[in-house]
């Protein structure tokens, strides 16, 4: 009996494909447009991609979101690994499911009310409102992303690794460097990741906790869109979604290859015994 | 009479029979309590050094805990532990002299082989060379000099044994302590590891703390055995003495298999003791005294390998003679088991084994075949509860 695809498959897989990325691959065609008119096509052209390079103003935006995205997902992977750590370790206290609860809450929470809730916490603490309220709003969700990704690295983590390490002489804290640390490291880092995605692409957040000269690239491609979406925005956009793309297929070869060589390794040892 | 002794004699190492020999380490009335329950009950114990000393005990015995204590992850309740003279309280894992090996190994999966060997060294902070050396011949005693540059995934479940035991041997520890260490291998690789576990302790002079429900494995590498049971001590002894002279019905069906025989005590000399059975009447004669008042129910506990078996009818009111009928045969290849009915129910057997010496038999035994059971006076021991 032969298995190839059926008409009903290869049906349900292009409708399916077409759905999610007909959109985003008009964006990048439309982004090579030699028209000014973005819904006209006027020959193939790469000067929208030239003339981003002076737009000032979203070289700027884009520097911004860099730049709090790089520091909001640092600080979050710092106390959303220590809130990680807590809650996996110190077993059962008084609220630890209220304490766990809590720090799910935020992911389930609409973002609205988040920037709402933020935007006053601001205004009553009296902080001018720009780069740093941003930072700081972005770190309070993305830290919950990653508080849930180390969780769940830490769920499988073999407690004794630690003992050994303190039986063999290293004090708890070098233990938690030498030890803890690098094992959990994949699990932080695609914290990281997450926390640094998350920061790049909020838009609702951003907007409540900003305030003058902390624009962000969401904020800028937004509000040139409600002027009329011009190719430049197109070329952004472009952009965006190849830095996306080469992570991810970068991330998911070193992870596949780590994979096959680790297997290739137990495979071998399993002879090994016998031998 | 010659004196006679129990077992074969390994080496002449008793430490525990002088009385004023100083013990390396010792609990001192030691309770821990988690919560309500309590896994250590007020238990005192004292090992010596270079001895081989196995805790023996099923799941939840509190083998695990008492070895913990000593290693510093669990304080305990009540009581005190001392190492070489020590007293212990207050002192964290990391500045204890003694050294685990994890049952399950906890080999540090980001680093090498001899990276993993070099940790505890590394903590010392001990000169590079020396480190290098004495990792250098961790690897040699442990035969893993090809696989010092692998990581722990490399390897096999053997080969990572071999790496935690050096790991923990590294520091020259003045015990090394040692939590089902053989538990994840199989069969053949264990007893191996078991002899060469031995060797490596005669070597290398040291204190070795195992912890085993493995009562084969126990008796294998311990000098002394303690059997355990609900955070208490039931027997401290040797193998041999354990074996041979269980104090208790616990121990005595806790290791090897045993026959268990209810008797009433009808006459007692300075000779021995006269029981009857209680559910069938035959008459077993011993050479042990007795605390046991006369008419007091005690367990007669006899080694299925002590009681030999024939072919034939008893006489009726013999001593140690039973008869019965052969009610189930298990042939294990070196061995034989025979099960005789010696009662009217059918669960009342006495098991008997023998060797099987010889590969041919004129006249085996067979399924309700008439059999007579006989032992010696001094076959088995009389237990009180």
């Amino acid at each position: 009996m032969t298995r190839g695809p059926t008409w009903f498959n290869i049906t349900s897989l292009v409708l399916g494909f077409s759905f999610l990325y007909l959109p985003i691959v008009l964006l990048v065609i439309y982004s090579f447009n030699a028209s000014r008119l973005v819904t006209v096509w006027g020959g193939f052209s790469t000067k929208w991609y030239a003339s981003l390079l002076q737009n000032e103003q979203l070289l700027d935006a884009a520097w911004v979101t860099i730049r709090v995205a790089f520091t909001s997902a640092t600080i979050a992977t710092v106390l959303g690994t220590l809130a990680a750590l807590v809650l996996v370790r110190s077993g059962r206290f008084i609220g630890r499911s209220l304490f766990s609860g809590m720090i799910f809450a935020p992911l389930v929470m609409p973002e609205v009310i988040l920037g709402l809730s933020l935007l006053l916490l601001f205004v009553a603490m009296d902080q001018a409102r720009g780069f740093w309220t941003v930072m700081l709003a972005h770190t309070t969700f993305a830290m919950c992303y990653v508080a849930v990704v180390v969780q769940s690295r830490l769920v499988g983590f073999d407690k004794s690794m630690e003992e050994a390490a303190e039986d063999l002489g290293c004090p708890p804290v070098k233990t938690f460097f030498l030890i803890t640390l690098p094992i959990i490291f994949p699990g932080v880092i695609a914290g990281w990741m997450l926390a640094f995605t998350l920061s790049l692409d909020d838009l609702v957040i951003a907007s409540f906790t900003t305030g003058p000269g902390a624009t962000t690239l969401p904020m800028k491609i937004y509000s040139q869109v409600r002027l009329g979406v011009t190719p430049e925005i197109n070329a952004v956009c472009t952009i965006l979604v190849a830095v996306v793309t080469v992570g991810v297929i970068a991330a998911s070869l070193v992870t596949k290859r780590q994979q096959a060589q680790r297997e290739r390794d137990e495979r071998a040892a399993f002879g090994a015994d016998l031998a | 009479m010659a004196k006679k002794s129990i077992g074969p004699v390994r080496r002449e190492f008793v430490p525990w029979e002088s009385p004023d020999h100083p013990p390396f380490i010792e609990f001192r009335n030691v309770t821990k309590k988690f919560g309500e329950f309590t896994a250590v009950n007020d238990l005192s114990l004292k090992i010596y050094e270079r001895e081989f000393f196995a805790l023996l005990g099923g799941s939840g015995c509190g083998k695990t805990t008492l070895m913990r204590m000593l290693a510093g992850f669990e304080t305990p309740t009540t009581g005190q532990i001392f190492l070489d003279g020590q007293d212990m309280a207050g002192i964290p894992p990391y500045r204890r002299p003694s050294n685990m090996m994890f049952q399950s190994y906890a080999l540090f999966p980001h680093m090498s082989v001899e990276k993993n060997i070099a940790f505890g060294l590394k903590q010392d902070k001990l000169p590079a060379q020396d480190i290098e050396s004495r990792v250098a011949e961790m690897l040699r005693l442990t035969k893993l000099e090809e696989f010092a540059k692998r990581k722990p995934h490399q390897l096999s479940g053997g080969q990572r044994q071999r790496v935690a035991l050096a790991r923990s041997l590294a520091k020259r520890p003045k015990v090394l302590l040692l939590d089902e260490p053989l538990g994840a291998l199989d069969r053949k690789l264990r007893e191996e590891t078991q002899f060469e576990l031995m060797a490596l302790q005669e070597d290398l002079e040291m204190t070795f703390l195992i912890v085993t429900h493995d009562q084969e494995e126990a008796m294998t590498v311990a000098d002394r055995i303690a059997v355990m049971d609900k955070g208490q001590l039931v027997q401290v002894a040797t193998p041999a003495e354990i074996y041979e002279t269980p104090n208790s019905k616990f121990v005595a069906d806790f290791i090897g298999d045993v026959n268990l025989i209810e008797a009433k005590v009808v006459e007692k000399s300075t000779t021995g003791t006269r029981l009857v059975s209680v559910t069938d009447g035959f008459v077993i004669d011993s050479e042990q005294n007795t605390d046991a008042g006369t008419d007091e129910t005690v367990w007669y506990a006899i080694r299925p390998e002590k009681v030999r078996i024939a072919q034939g009818t008893g006489e009726a009111g013999a001593v140690n003679q039973i008869g019965g009928l052969v009610w189930d045969i298990a042939y294990l290849g070196d061995v034989s088991i025979i099960h005789v009915k010696v009662g009217e129910d059918d669960h009342d057997t006495i098991r008997s084994t023998f060797a099987n010496v010889s590969r041919m038999v004129e006249k085996p035994i067979t399924w309700d075949d008439e059999v007579v059971l006989t032992f010696d006076r001094d076959a088995g021991v009389i237990l009180r509860g």
